[in-house]
């Protein structure tokens, strides 16, 4: 299963690496988001550095449903999807590929946010462990969400609206728990992540499980 | 095309269906008479404790429904319990819940604006049914996109149950956000008066005519979802059949 996951992981990395949609396309999109933000709540720094936990993670959030569509589109063209059907990879396999691939490359964009919120909003980066742990956490349970509702919205006609109606009230706990976890660390008491944490972990864990064991019926429904 | 396999069971159950219906409206009736015109106003809430008799028989009935959506969905997943009734059920349920919530947030909303002195408080059960709303009217989005049966009554029960694995996380961490804040808590709890007499027998109508509302509700919305996808499967060979004899005899 490992194996599999890495084969589709690698396979998707360097589709991203030698198409370049994501670096030209979701990263920009990404800093539009945070500049609007700013826009919309001026240019006061008092206002913006406490809101910069939230806003950095509703842009990752934003961010995710673009690189989730983005996996998915992939794998529509040229019949993509049934020569995964028939490579005989393990479904969970695939699973673990494609959320894994989509990982990689949240974890890049939200690097480049951390250096845009500290910029453009004023955010002082302190409690590096806390805000690292929370990405890496948060991130899985985003992607696992989203690699789910991706295989289940693209077979759909509708697939672009509704993979985001879908995905943004099931991860409403990760966007809670990753941005207080993030303003207990910027305003310098990591300490008091820590249960904001094990949420995100919990999250994690548990769609993660959910989406290994469902993604292999729905992969062979689309 | 036949009218119904079984005409006389088919009728009982209409029968009893309206039976059932004209109970449970009856009750609803019952309710706001009493609930507007008998019960004595509150000693602390006045008038408002009105309210209070359908409120909480609402938001109980989205929960129930919800439940029995999850439930269902269970079925359905589980390959020796796997059956088309389970999908229905679900489908059926969620729309009635959803329905029920919005009702929830709206008669909540109205009685939080004297209460409480605003529209909506970031309260965990209130955001919790918020969020539910969505959860769901995603949910029957996704069942209202066409396809194979099975197909999508596998992706809808998946659905239903990460929503349903979703809702103690959002409620427990709101939960924790809202003591984090210290913001004054409004425990939905302490607002509740003693009642008593008069006021307890309207609310326990509410409940039981609300629960039967829910059932009557479901049980139509189960039968037309079996007569739907009957016109599906069906519909086309009938019409395929007609079109042929036609050609035989034109």
């Amino acid at each position: 299963m490992l194996r599999d996951a890495m084969l589709v992981a690698g396979k998707d990395l360097r589709i991203e690496i030698r198409s370049r949609v994501g670096l030209n396309q979701v990263g920009p999109f990404a800093v539009a988001v945070l500049l609007l933000f700013g826009l919309a709540l001026g240019p006061d720094r008092q206002v913006l550095a406490p809101a910069s936990a939230g806003l950095f993670w509703v842009a990752v959030l934003l961010s995710t449903i673009l690189a989730v569509q983005r996996s998915y589109a992939i794998e529509s063209a040229d019949a993509a999807r049934d020569g995964l059907r028939l490579s005989g990879l393990d479904p969970a396999g695939i699973f673990l590929g494609k959320a894994g691939a989509i990982a990689v490359q949240l974890l890049v964009l939200e690097a480049a946010l951390t250096i845009g919120v500290a910029l453009l909003y004023g955010a002082h980066l302190s409690g590096a462990l806390v805000l690292v742990a929370a990405c890496a956490a948060g991130t899985l349970g985003l992607t696992a969400i989203g690699t789910l509702y991706g295989v289940v919205a693209s077979g759909l006609q509708t697939r672009e609206t509704l993979l985001p109606l879908l995905f943004l009230p099931v991860v409403a706990p990760v966007l809670l728990a990753a941005t207080k976890a993030w303003d207990a660390a910027l305003a310098g008491t990591p300490g008091r992540a820590g249960g904001w944490l094990d949420v995100l972990v919990v999250f994690a864990v548990l769609y993660t499980a959910i989406g290994t064991i469902a993604f292999g019926p729905l992969l062979e429904d689309g | 095309m036949s009218t119904a396999s079984h005409p006389a069971r088919t009728d009982r159950a209409t029968l009893a269906l309206r039976g059932l219906g004209a109970v449970a409206l009856a009750g609803v009736a019952a309710t706001v008479w009493l609930g507007l015109f008998v019960t004595p106003p509150d000693e602390f809430m006045g008038n408002l404790v009105r309210l209070l008799y359908v409120h909480p028989p609402m938001a109980w009935v989205a929960f129930l429904a919800y439940g029995m959506a999850g439930l269902a969905s269970v079925f359905y997943l589980w390959p020796r319990t796997r059956a088309e009734r389970f999908d229905r059920l679900a489908g059926a349920s969620a729309e009635v819940g959803v329905v029920f919530t919005g009702l929830t947030l709206v008669s909540g909303s109205i009685w939080g604006r004297p209460t409480w002195g605003a529209w909506w408080v970031w309260d965990p059960l209130l955001t919790t049914t918020a969020l539910l709303f969505v959860l769901y009217l995603g949910y029957l989005a996704l069942r209202r996109v066409p396809g194979d049966f099975h197909a999508r009554a596998r992706r809808s029960a998946i659905a239903a149950l990460v929503a349903f694995v979703d809702v103690p996380i959002v409620y427990f961490s709101v939960d924790w956000w809202r003591s984090l804040h210290q913001a004054p808590t409004i425990n939905l709890i302490t607002h509740k008066t003693y009642v008593h007499g008069s006021m307890a027998w309207t609310l326990l109508l509410g409940f039981v005519s609300f629960t039967l509302v829910y059932i009557w509700l479901v049980a139509h919305r189960y039968r037309l979802a079996k007569l739907q996808d009957r016109e599906e499967t069906e519909g086309l060979e009938v019409a395929l059949a007609e079109r042929r004899a036609e050609a035989v005899a034109g």
